[in-house]
C-alpha cells in the first residue's frame, strides 16, 4: 500500500467490533397474519357449521370404527407385502438374460397397468363366475366363493395390481446402481443372484424407497375402494353407521382423522428407513464421520 | 519365471464387439510369480483382454486355462459345454480384479468390502476371516480406516482398500487395470507401494498401467498392445529403452512428454 493514500479512503478490515444485525422477516409475519386469519375463518365456519362435533368425538372410538380401522392396517400391510414381494420377483424378471422370463415380466406389468384397479377387483371378487370350482383336478378342490372372500379378492386385487408399479420402481432402482458394483461383485466370486441381493439391492434402495414411501401411503387410502366388493375397512364401516344415524360429515370425519393419523405415522418411519439405507452416501458421510472415526 | 507350468495361458484370444474388433488373436502366457505390465494406447483392447481373462466378457474365439483349468467351458470329449453362472463365480475365485474407478461397495465399510466375498462367497468363519482382514488392512497401510466408508475415503485409500479386497480371496493371480489412472498424482505413489510389495512377495501379478517407471522397476515382462493385437513383448529394458516397433516408439516417446 501506498503511504500517500489517505487514511479516511482506506476501507476499514476490522469487523470485531461491529455486531449483525438480525434480519427482520417481514415477509414472513404477513404470510402468518393471512394464514391465521384464513384458519380462523375456517374454523370459524364448521363451528358454526351444522357439525355435531359430539359426535364425532364419541364414534371415533367406536368399535366398528377400531376394528375397520384394524382391518384398513391390515390391508395396507398384507396388499404392499404381496405387491413388493411380486415388485421384486417381476423386476428381477424384467431384467434376466432369459427371454421367457423377460417376456413374462412385460406381460404382467401391461396388464396390471393397463386396466382400471376397481375392475381388477371386480373380476377377483367375480371369479366364482367363471371358475366355480378350483384347485388341483382330482386331488384337492374347493368352491371359489369360499376362497375368495373380500378379503382375499381384495388383497389379490391390491397387491397384484401394486406389484405391477412396483416392479418399475424396483427396476429404476437397479438400474441407479453403476455397473462397476455388479462387476466388482462379479470379480470376488459372486453369483448374478448373490450380487443382486448383497451388493445391488442394498444399494437400490435409497433410490426405491422414497417412492415405495408413497406408494404405502397411497395403499392406505387405496384400500377405501374395497368397500365396492364389501371389505369392512374403516370408510365403508363409517358409511354403514351414517346410513343407519345420518350423521354423514361426521362419520366422514372420524374417518378422514384416522386416515390422517395413520398416514402421519408412515410418513416418520420412512424417514427412518430413508436415513437407514442412505448410509455411506456423500450428505450422511460427514455426520457419520465424527461417529465412526475418532 | 523358469521351467514351471505357467500359471495363465491365453492361446489366440479374439473378442468382437458388433463388426468391431476389440481383440485379435491375443496370446500370452505368465509363469507363476511373474509381474506382467500391459502399457497401449487409449482403445488398444487392454482393458477387454483382462476382462475376458475373468469372464466379464464373453471370448468370440480363443481359450484361456489358469493354473491349468480351462476357463468357462467344461470339455466333455470333443465338444466345449458353456458353464454356468455358479461354476463362472467359482473360476472366477482364481483372480482378483482391481479397477480403474475402485468400484467399492458403497454400502459398506472398508472392512465389510474386505470380509463380503470371503464370508458370503467362500463361507469361510468370521472370526478367521475378521483377523485376516484386519491384517490386510494393516499391510495396505489403512489400519485406523476400517470403518471408514468409501465416500470418506479419498482415492489413493479406496483403491488400497480394493486391492485387499481382492487379495482377501487368496486369489493366485491379480489382474489390475490402470489401477492408478484416477488418482491424483500426488495419490499415485502410495498405491505403487502397495503393488510393489505385493509383486515382492511373489504374487502373479498383469497390470495394465501407464506408469512406465513402475513397468520397468517391478515388471518382469512388458507387453505392448495396440489395435487389439500384441505389437511387441519382451523385458522391460527392451520394450521401454530399445522398442523394435516404431508403434512402440512413439506411444512411449508420447507418455513420457
Ligand atoms: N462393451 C463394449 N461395447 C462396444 N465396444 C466396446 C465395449 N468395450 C470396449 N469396446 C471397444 O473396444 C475397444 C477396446 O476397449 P478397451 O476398453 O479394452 O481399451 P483400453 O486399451 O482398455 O483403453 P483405455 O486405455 O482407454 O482404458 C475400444 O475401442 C472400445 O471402444
Ligand atoms: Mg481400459
Amino acid at each position: 500500500m501506498q503511504p500517500t493514500v489517505s487514511q479516511s479512503a482506506a476501507p476499514d478490515y476490522d469487523i470485531g467490533k461491529l455486531s449483525i444485525v438480525k434480519p427482520r422477516h417481514y415477509g414472513r409475519w404477513l404470510a402468518a397474519a393471512a394464514i391465521l386469519a384464513i384458519l380462523l375463518f375456517i374454523v370459524k365456519a364448521f363451528a358454526d357449521g351444522q357439525i355435531a362435533w359430539r359426535v364425532v368425538g364419541q364414534f371415533f372410538t367406536a368399535p366398528a370404527i377400531l376394528s375397520g380401522l384394524v382391518n384398513t392396517i391390515a390391508m395396507t400391510v398384507c396388499a404392499m407385502a404381496l405387491g413388493i414381494t411380486l415388485g421384486v420377483i417381476f423386476a428381477v424378471m424384467a431384467m434376466s438374460p432369459n427371454p421367457v422370463l423377460r417376456g413374462t415380466a412385460v406381460l404382467y406389468i401391461w396388464f396390471f397397468r393397463g386396466t382400471p384397479l376397481i375392475l381388477q377387483l371386480l373380476l377377483w371378487f367375480n371369479l366364482a363366475l367363471v371358475f366355480p370350482r378350483i384347485g388341483i383336478p382330482d386331488v384337492f378342490s374347493i368352491r371359489t366363493v369360499e376362497l375368495i372372500t373380500p378379503f382375499v379378492a381384495t388383497l389379490l386385487g391390491l397387491g397384484i395390481n401394486q406389484g405391477a408399479y412396483t416392479a418399475e420402481v424396483v427396476r429404476s432402482g437397479i438400474l441407479s446402481v453403476d455397473s462397476g458394483q455388479t462387476e466388482a461383485a462379479s470379480a470376488i466370486g459372486m453369483t448374478r443372484l448373490t450380487a443382486l441381493r448383497r451388493i445391488v439391492m442394498p444399494q437400490a434402495m435409497r433410490v426405491i424407497i422414497p417412492p415405495v414411501g408413497n406408494e404405502v401411503i397411497s395403499m392406505v387410502k387405496l384400500t377405501s375402494i374395497a368397500s365396492v366388493i364389501q371389505y369392512s375397512e374403516i370408510l365403508r364401516n363409517a358409511q354403514t353407521i351414517y346410513y343407519a344415524n345420518n350423521y354423514v360429515i361426521e362419520l366422514l370425519f372420524v374417518a378422514a382423522i384416522w386416515y390422517l393419523a395413520v398416514v402421519t405415522v408412515l410418513s416418520i418411519g420412512q424417514h427412518f428407513l430413508e436415513r437407514h439405507f442412505g448410509r455411506g452416501q456423500r450428505k450422511t458421510a460427514s455426520a457419520q464421520k465424527t461417529g465412526a472415526l475418532t | 519365471m523358469t521351467g514351471a507350468a505357467p500359471m495363465l495361458v491365453a492361446r489366440n484370444l479374439t473378442k468382437q464387439f458388433g463388426s468391431f474388433t476389440a481383440l485379435q488373436d491375443v496370446s500370452l502366457d505368465i509363469s507363476p510369480g511373474e509381474v506382467l505390465c500391459i502399457i497401449g494406447p487409449s482403445g488398444s483392447g487392454k482393458s477387454t483382454f483382462l476382462r475376458c481373462l475373468n469372464q466379464l466378457e464373453r471370448l468370440d474365439g480363443g481359450a484361456v486355462w489358469i493354473d491349468g483349468e480351462l476357463i468357462g467351458y467344461r470339455r466333455v470329449g470333443d465338444k466345449l459345454h458353456p458353464l454356468s453362472d455358479a461354476e463362472v463365480a467359482r473360476q472366477r475365485l482364481a483372480t482378483g480384479m482391481v479397477f480403474q474407478r475402485f468400484n467399492l461397495f458403497q454400502h459398506m465399510t472398508a472392512l465389510q468390502n474386505i470380509v463380503e466375498g470371503p464370508i458370503t462367497v467362500q463361507k469361510r468363519p468370521r472370526a478367521e476371516v475378521m483377523a485376516e482382514a484386519l491384517a490386510l488392512l494393516d499391510r495396505v497401510g489403512l489400519a485406523d480406516k476400517r470403518d471408514a466408508y468409501p465416500a470418506q475415503l479419498s482415492g489413493g485409500q479406496q483403491q488400497r482398500v480394493a486391492i485387499a479386497r481382492a487379495l482377501a480371496m487368496k486369489p493366485k493371480l491379480m489382474l489390475f487395470d490402470e489401477p492408478t489412472s484416477a488418482l491424483d498424482p500426488e495419490l499415485v505413489g502410495e498405491v505403487l507401494a502397495v503393488m510393489r510389495g505385493l509383486a515382492g512377495s511373489g504374487m502373479t501379478m498383469i497390470v495394465v498401467t501407464h506408469e512406465l517407471g513402475f513397468a520397468r522397476e517391478v515388471g518382469h515382462r512388458v507387453v505392448f498392445m495396440d489395435r487389439g493385437a500384441v505389437v511387441e513383448a519382451g523385458s522391460p529394458q527392451q520394450i521401454l529403452s530399445n522398442p523394435q516397433q516404431a508403434r512402440t516408439r512413439d506411444f512411449i516417446t508420447a507418455v513420457l512428454n
